[in-house]
Formats: structure tokens, sequence, C-alpha cells
């Protein structure tokens, strides 16, 4: 009765054969269009430079300004200012300065990307079942599968260097964004749908005027956690090249550099932090004139 | 008031995975409880007949699960019907395309609805400028136009104001103005005022007939409330498990309930305030007193009757013409008796 303790397996000979011919198939595929891909993410990896060096390039205390002038826009709260300037004041007086600007800067990126594709496809899947029940199980496996995995093929197709990094945090990083979306649209109120249809308003219509800016406050906090995940995934995509915060902290791990590891892991802490409260306290306030007073 | 503005011809509404299948069934014969128990289909509506009056306030009341939500919505199509017409002005609109039907939403048909159903991220002023904007209008007009509008329903000085700032009442009054700025001349009102307390409910009901006094829409009103339906309908229309029981004016409705449901219905409500002098006044005859229009009601007459020395009154016509003669009596008996058979035959 072999067959019930033994698992049928395929062939050790087969099992070999089937992995290369896929690891083969998959060679071809980036001998034959990896120039053309890597052409097409240029215009990405030229913005990402051309930002990496204005943050450079701009004065330390501008940049903490504008930190400071944006949280207090976006927040409207004393201590979320003086916290993010006091944060950035103390990574640059413990000498993490460039590391931390090319990290802002690949974040800058990713999430512009995650919002430029999470939110038409967030929007695509609020619009029919049959989109969700397409999409839902893809970013399950993105959301799942270990990060490592998909640095293999984007590293075999693409090398190593940004944009392979940049592709990695933002396929670890847009699910979120793109489940969010689709949530807070399918939970605007059916009746305030129903008076935009009885005023005539076309899907258009609808969509902007009406379901986007109600489901802002959960496509908000999509953005929000597509910030948060990216900076996680920053660290791990550091190993395909990728600057910033995360290569000293690989180095510490290498090395048994405690304090390294640690004051660069307590500075991306530090920027998670601060752009956590930014987003979130903008997307309260805009849920103001929900809580408005009711003077009767 | 005698031209149709809306008919609705033969409406049927089955609610179900195979309605069309269905509606076989319902041709064969088959009832609304046998549909739910043997074919798992909801009749929604049967065989709906209604000539709307132009210019007039059509009420449909039926208690909750009658269909009247259902029937408002196939007028302006948010709901399409399984078989049947609904006709504007001649043209049917379950043949529109959906061009068509967009441009009759945006500028002929408006609706207010019962749970206000606005934009909460939006001011009172937004709000109001809503169906204009859809319209495609410049944003300085539309605002101009929307400022009369919040300005005729009492609310200025709340522009900008967001709804969740304000009471029901006036967050209804918003939804009219937002219904009426777009000047479409048929109103839809799905249980607009059933949301608000008693009160408030008057007070919209108040304005609404004072807006009508003027802008002379076709208003189709639903309410459960039959008080509220005598008050403003012109004509109504009362629906039952999907089915038109009796249509007729507040008058009708109360002095020859076509059944028990609605006698039922009826019995509670003061007739004082329903009945006209012209429908129980008796043949003139030489007798002096007050001049009392027809269309009085016969609780307004009873004061001014129980006042003059003579305690009668004579009837006149729109012209002043004397049609008829009333006294005391006629008045508390038609309060009082639900059978005035005589008169009513002339209605």
């Amino acid at each position: 009765m072999n067959w019930l303790t033994d698992f049928p397996t395929l062939g050790r000979e087969d099992l070999r054969d089937f992995r290369m011919a896929i690891d083969r198939g998959f060679k071809d595929f980036t001998r034959s269009y990896g120039d053309n891909i890597e052409s097409f993410f240029d215009p990405l990896l030229y913005f990402l430079i051309w930002l990496e060096k204005l943050l450079l390039a701009t004065p330390w205390p501008v940049f903490i300004l504008a930190v400071c002038g944006l949280a207090w826009i976006a927040s409207r709260s004393k201590s979320i200012v003086i916290g993010s300037a006091v944060s950035f004041f103390l990574i640059g007086f413990l000498g993490m300065w460039e590391d931390t600007m090319s990290t802002v800067s690949i974040i800058m990126v990713c999430t512009i990307v995650c919002i430029g594709l999470g939110l038409p496809i967030g929007i695509l899947m609020s619009r029919s079942d049959r989109t969700q029940a397409v999409i839902t199980p893809v970013l399950d496996v993105m959301q799942t599968i270990p990060s490592f995995v998909y640095l293999i093929p984007v590293v075999m197709l693409l090398g190593i260097g940004k944009v392979p990094g940049l592709i990695s945090v933002v396929i670890y990083a847009i699910p979120p964004m793109i489940r969010l979306t689709n949530l807070g649209i399918r939970l605007v109120d059916r009746e305030v749908l129903e008076a935009a249809d009885a005023f005539g308003a076309s899907a258009w219509q609808k969509l902007i005027g009406v379901q986007i800016p109600l489901a802002l406050p959960n496509i908000f906090a999509g953005v929000n956690q597509t910030i948060m995940m990216s900076l996680a995934m920053v660290v791990i995509a550091s190993m395909i090249g990728v600057t910033g915060l995360g290569q000293p902290v690989l180095r510490a791990i290498s090395n048994q550099y405690l304090a390294m590891g640690l004051l660069n892991g307590l500075a991306l802490v530090a920027l998670a932090i601060i752009f956590d409260r930014i987003s979130q306290s903008y997307g309260k306030r805009l849920q103001s004139h929900r809580t408005g007073g009711h003077d009767e | 008031m005698s031209n149709a503005k809306i008919e609705i011809r033969h409406l049927y509404k089955i609610f179900g995975p195979d309605p069309v299948a269905m509606m076989e069934k319902v041709r064969e014969g088959v009832g609304k409880d046998q549909m739910i128990e043997e074919f798992g289909h909801v009749l929604g509506l049967s065989d709906i007949n209604l000539k709307i009056p132009e210019k007039g306030i059509q009420v449909v009341m039926g208690l909750s699960g009658s269909g009247k939500s259902t029937l408002i919505r196939h007028i302006n199509r948010l709901i399409e019907p399984t078989t049947g017409d609904v006709l504007v002005e001649g043209e049917n609109v379950l043949e529109m395309n959906e061009q068509a039907l967009r441009n009759f939403r945006r500028h002929r048909a408006s609706m207010v609805f019962q749970k206000f159903a606005l934009l909460p991220h939006r001011t009172v002023m937004e709000n109001t400028v809503y169906g204009l904007e859809i319209q495609g209008l410049a944003e300085k007009e539309a605002r101009k136009q929307a400022a009369h509008w919040i300005d005729r329903v009492g609310l200025s000085g709340y522009e900008e104001n967001y709804p969740q700032q304000l009471s029901g009442g006036m967050q209804q009054r918003v939804g009219l103005a937002r219904a009426l700025a777009t000047d479409a001349d048929i109103l839809l009102m799905d249980e607009a005022f059933s949301a608000l307390d008693p009160l408030i409910r008057a007070d919209m009901q108040n304005i609404l007939l004072d807006l009508q006094q003027e802008l002379h829409k076709t208003i189709v009103f639903i309410t459960h409330d039959l008080e509220e339906a005598l008050r403003i309908g012109d004509q109504i229309a009362i629906l039952r498990d999907g089915e038109v029981v009796q249509q007729g004016t507040p008058q009708q409705i109360i002095l020859k309930p076509k059944d028990d449901y609605i006698a039922d219905f009826t019995k509670d409500i003061n007739r004082g305030r329903v009945i006209q002098l012209k429908t129980i006044m008796s043949p003139v005859n030489d007798l002096l007193g007050p001049e009392l229009s027809g269309e009085m009601m016969v609780e307004d007459a009873a004061q001014v009757v129980t006042e003059s020395p003579s305690s009668q009154a004579r009837v006149i016509d729109d012209s002043g013409r004397v049609i008829g003669a009333v006294n005391i009596t006629n008045l508390i008996r038609a309060m009082a008796r639900p059978d005035i058979e005589t008169r009513l035959e002339e209605l």
C-alpha cells in the first residue's frame, strides 16, 4: 500500500526540468525584452534622481521649514509641527541627513506611483463585482508572498538599482491603496447616489462629484497605509541597491554594529511617525463636515 | 387641471430573478401571495393606471410595503418596470435612451427624498446648486438662482453651513430648494416630510402649498399619512399591496370609501377639514346670512355660522352667485356622519 504512505510526487528529474524550463523561459523573456522594459522605466528613474538631488541640494533649514509648513497645513496641530522639526533636526545632528533624504525621495516617488496606479485600479474594482473577484486574489498574493521572492524576477529583469527597488516597494505598498479606494467607494451612501441619479448625473459626474469626495477619508487611510508599508519595505529593497536609511541597517546587520543599526532604524521610525501623523490628521480634517455642531 | 401631465398605463413591477417569465403567471391570474410562496418572486406593482393632472398635487398614499416608493421611482425611471408605460406629456419615459433620460432628469423632473439625501461634504449653497451644476450651468449664474431658492425656503444666512449642522426640517428645506432650483415642472416627493416631527411637518406642508400657489408645478407626493394626503392632495390614489384601491379627490375618498380597508383608514379623520360646503349644501331658499365660498371647509363654516344670528349661511360660487344654503344642522351632520349620499352623485 505504498500509494497511501508515499505522497505522489513528480519525479526528481521532471521537477528539475520543470523548474529549469520556467527559469529558462523567464531568462529568454529578460534577454529579449529586458532593455525595452528598462527604458520604459527611465522617466521614473530620472524623476527619482532629480527629486533626490533636489532634496539634497535644499539647505536643511529650508527643508525643515517646508516640512513644518506642510505639517501645519495638513494637521493644524502644534505638537505635530514641533515633533517633526525636532525629529529632522536630530536626524541631521546624528549624521543621517543624506540617507534620510534618499529615503524620503524614494518614499515620495513610491507614494505618487501607488496613488497614480492604485486609485484608478481601486475605482475600477469598485465598479464591478467581477473585477473585484479578479483583483482581490492578486492583492492577496502581493501582500502575503515573502518580499524576497518577488525580488528575484525583478532583479533578473532589471538588475540591481533604484528602479527595481522602487518596483518592489510599489508591489509591496500598493494593495492597501487599491483595497481602501475600492472599499471607500463601495461604502458611499446609496441614497446620495440615488439622488445624484435622479438629478441626471452621468457616471463621471457621480464619480468626481459624489463617490470620490465621500470616499476620501478611506482613500486617505489607504495613502497612509501605503506610506507606512513603503517605509517598511525600504530596508529590504536596500538589498537590491536602493540607497537610503536601509543600507546602513543592512551593513549594521552583517557587521553587528548595534548603535548604527539602532540609530538608522529609529530614524525610519521617526519618519514613519511624522508621515503617519501628518497624513492621518489630514484625513480626519477632511471629515470635519461630518461632526459639525448641531445648532437648532 | 384637466390634462394629464403624467400618465401611467398598465405598469407592473416584479422583483426576482426572472420577472419576465413571471409576467405570464400574473396574466394567468396568479396573485401576490401565491407569487411569493410558489415562485419566489415579489409582485411589487400590479396593473397601475394613473393619470396625474397638470399643475396639481397628486398624492399616492399607502402603508409601508404598498409599493408607493417603487411607483414614484418609475416616473423618472430610477427603477425599470417589468412592463407598462409611463408617459410624460405623451412621451414614453421608458423608451428614452440614456442621454434623453439624463436630460429628462436634469430639466424636467426633480426629486425630494425621505432621508434628504444631501451631499454631506457640501454646504447648503453647494447642495442647492447641485442640479444646476449637473445641467452644466455656469457657476455664477447657478449660485444666483440657488440663492433665490434658498431664500424662498427660508434658509437665508445658512448658505455656508453643512447639512450635518442643520436640523431635519432645515435639511429637507435644502432638499426642496435643490429640487426647485432645476426649474423642472415635475416635482417628485418621496415621503419628503415623513422623517420630520409633526410641527415641522405641518410647517413644511405650508411651505409647499405656498410655493405651489405660485409655481403650479405638477407634484407627485408620496406619503403614508392620510392627514397629510388630505391636506395637500388635489388628487389622491390609495395603494395597497401594489394595487391602486381607490383614486379621487380628498372628499371622494372620505365620503365614499370604496371598501372596508379605506373606510377603516378614514374613520378617524376630521371630516370638517376635508368636506367643502358645496358638497353638503341644500337647495337655495330665501334665507339670509353671511355668504361663504362653496370651497370653504365645513369646520371653518361652522365657526362663522355659529356666530351669525340666523344660524345659517348662503353658499356662493367663484363668480359670487348664490348656489345653495347651509345651516348649523347640515354642518354638524357633515362632520359626524359618513353617509351623505345625495350630493355625492354629482361629484
